[in-house]
């Protein structure tokens, strides 16, 4: 209960970054926070006590396991966040070079 | 031409070392349903090796080195495999990625049936995305003042 | 000592690792604190006993703090935030985000306690993963086998993505070359 909400507030320094502040960059890197705080909601919420990793190793007896299933979907989640970040920064990048700022209030005002 | 990229220290070390990396890549991607790992962590691993020899030599020398275009084939044909892979599961196997190939023993690096080919075109295919989408992005300059 | 004190110290180390990110002014510094909050994941990984994640966490923090430092820090001139957000959006924020988290404390009251999840899906998978499918390594029998279609998605966005990042930056350097050449 304490990790969950600890973890939950993890996600909300990353929204509160997202609401409040005006650089660019510092979004991006609190959309990053958001998604670190997602990943390790989930794979808390699978962790089961005296567990182990869910790898079969040879020769060795067989043991209670964690839940494998939300560790398969944050893979493929990581991965997709790298994607994401790539592209959010090449936005940037971008708006960067049109308008010689990353502070989003200016950018609205210097629209066109 | 010579001043490009970084020092002769860092230079050299990125020859010896890029193998190696790659090495450990592929070692990553065949031996990810034995050990953990996999495709995708291969894969970065793989971009990275990729990425250390474009931060070291810069960009002319990794667009001699490299064929871009190659990778960029590579990434739109792995991508392609997969769904083959997929119908090819439907052909035989009944259900679209169905694992049509034999099981083996477990413990064994040729076993698990398709999940040994995938894992590779998934290495192949998130090695080359990431490293173009940061291609892409070193090739821009940051114009200070902007050009609209 | 339990995992969960390991977690709760990581964790709360994650937080203060992002604030410190959110709220220093030099750009340089606020990265490298992030990858520090990401390193940190990798490391609650572990205890969370998901090698997998934990070696996939730690290389994308190699890799997003290189194109950051990349795409965002000029060699000549250090990047300072420009503007500092205004005191009201920073209060309304702050008082936001305390409202969220009072009102979502009964709701989390309701999940399943730490370390007693449900597995009623996973269970056939660690029972019958290893003879269905020949793997190992069950989190790779389950996102290449019995889940090989959602990666397939994955493979969709990972294509859209670099697409994107493709549309949107080829456009300045085809500019680029076009002024090298009047040179």
């Amino acid at each position: 209960m304490t990790v969950y909400l600890l973890c939950f507030a993890l996600f909300l320094v990353g929204l509160y970054g997202v609401i409040a502040k005006r650089d660019l960059i510092k979004i991006i890197l609190s959309i990053g926070i958001m998604g670190y705080a997602v990943n390790l909601f989930l794979i808390l919420f699978a962790y089961k006590r005296d567990a182990i990793y869910p790898i079969l190793t040879p020769g060795a007896a067989p043991q209670v396991m964690v839940d494998p299933l939300p560790q398969a979907l944050v893979l493929t989640s990581i991965v997709i966040e790298l994607g994401t970040t790539a592209l959010l920064v090449a936005l940037a990048v971008r708006l960067y070079q049109k308008y010689g700022t990353f502070d989003i209030t200016k950018i609205r005002r210097l629209r066109g | 031409m010579n001043n490009h990229g970084m020092t002769l220290i860092v230079k050299t070390v990125t020859r010896i070392t890029v193998w190696m990396i790659l090495l450990y890549g592929f070692y990553i991607i065949l031996h990810g349903h034995l050990t953990p790992g996999g495709g995708f962590a291969g894969g970065v691993i793989i971009a990275l090796a990729f990425l250390n020899v474009l931060l070291a030599y810069g960009r002319k020398f990794t667009q001699e080195w490299l064929n871009i275009h190659l990778l960029e084939t590579v990434e739109s044909l792995s991508a392609l495999l997969f769904v083959v892979m997929g119908v090819i599961g439907v052909v035989i196997g009944g259900s679209f990625l169905a694992n049509f190939l034999s099981k083996g023993a477990l413990f064994h690096l040729v076993s698990a049936g398709t999940i040994l080919p995938l894992n590779i075109i998934i290495g192949f295919k998130v090695a080359m995305s990431l490293f173009l989408v940061v291609w892409v992005l070193a090739g821009v300059k940051m114009s200070k003042g902007g050009e609209a | 000592m339990p995992v969960e004190t390991w977690l709760i110290f990581t964790l709360g180390f994650m937080i203060l690792g992002s604030i410190v990110a959110l709220e220093i002014r030099d750009i340089l510094s606020a990265i490298i604190a992030i990858s520090v909050v990401g390193l940190g994941v990798s490391m609650a990984f572990l205890f969370l006993q998901a090698p997998d994640l934990a070696i996939v966490q730690f290389l994308f923090e190699i890799f997003a703090l290189i194109i950051l430092v990349r795409a965002f820090i000029d060699k000549k001139n250090h990047q300072f935030e420009p503007s500092s957000s205004s005191m009201v959006m920073t209060i309304v924020g702050v008082v936001a985000i305390a409202v969220i988290f009072m009102l979502s404390i009964p709701m989390f009251r309701l999940l399943p306690p730490f370390g007693e999840p449900l597995m009623s899906v996973s269970q056939h998978y660690l029972d019958f993963g290893a003879s269905e499918t020949g793997a190992a390594n069950l989190v790779a029998s389950i996102i290449l086998d019995y889940r090989a279609y959602d990666t397939l998605g994955e493979v969709t966005v990972l294509f859209t993505a670099i697409l994107g990042a493709f549309a949107i930056l080829r456009t300045t350097a085809k500019h680029k070359t076009a002024g090298g050449n009047d040179e």
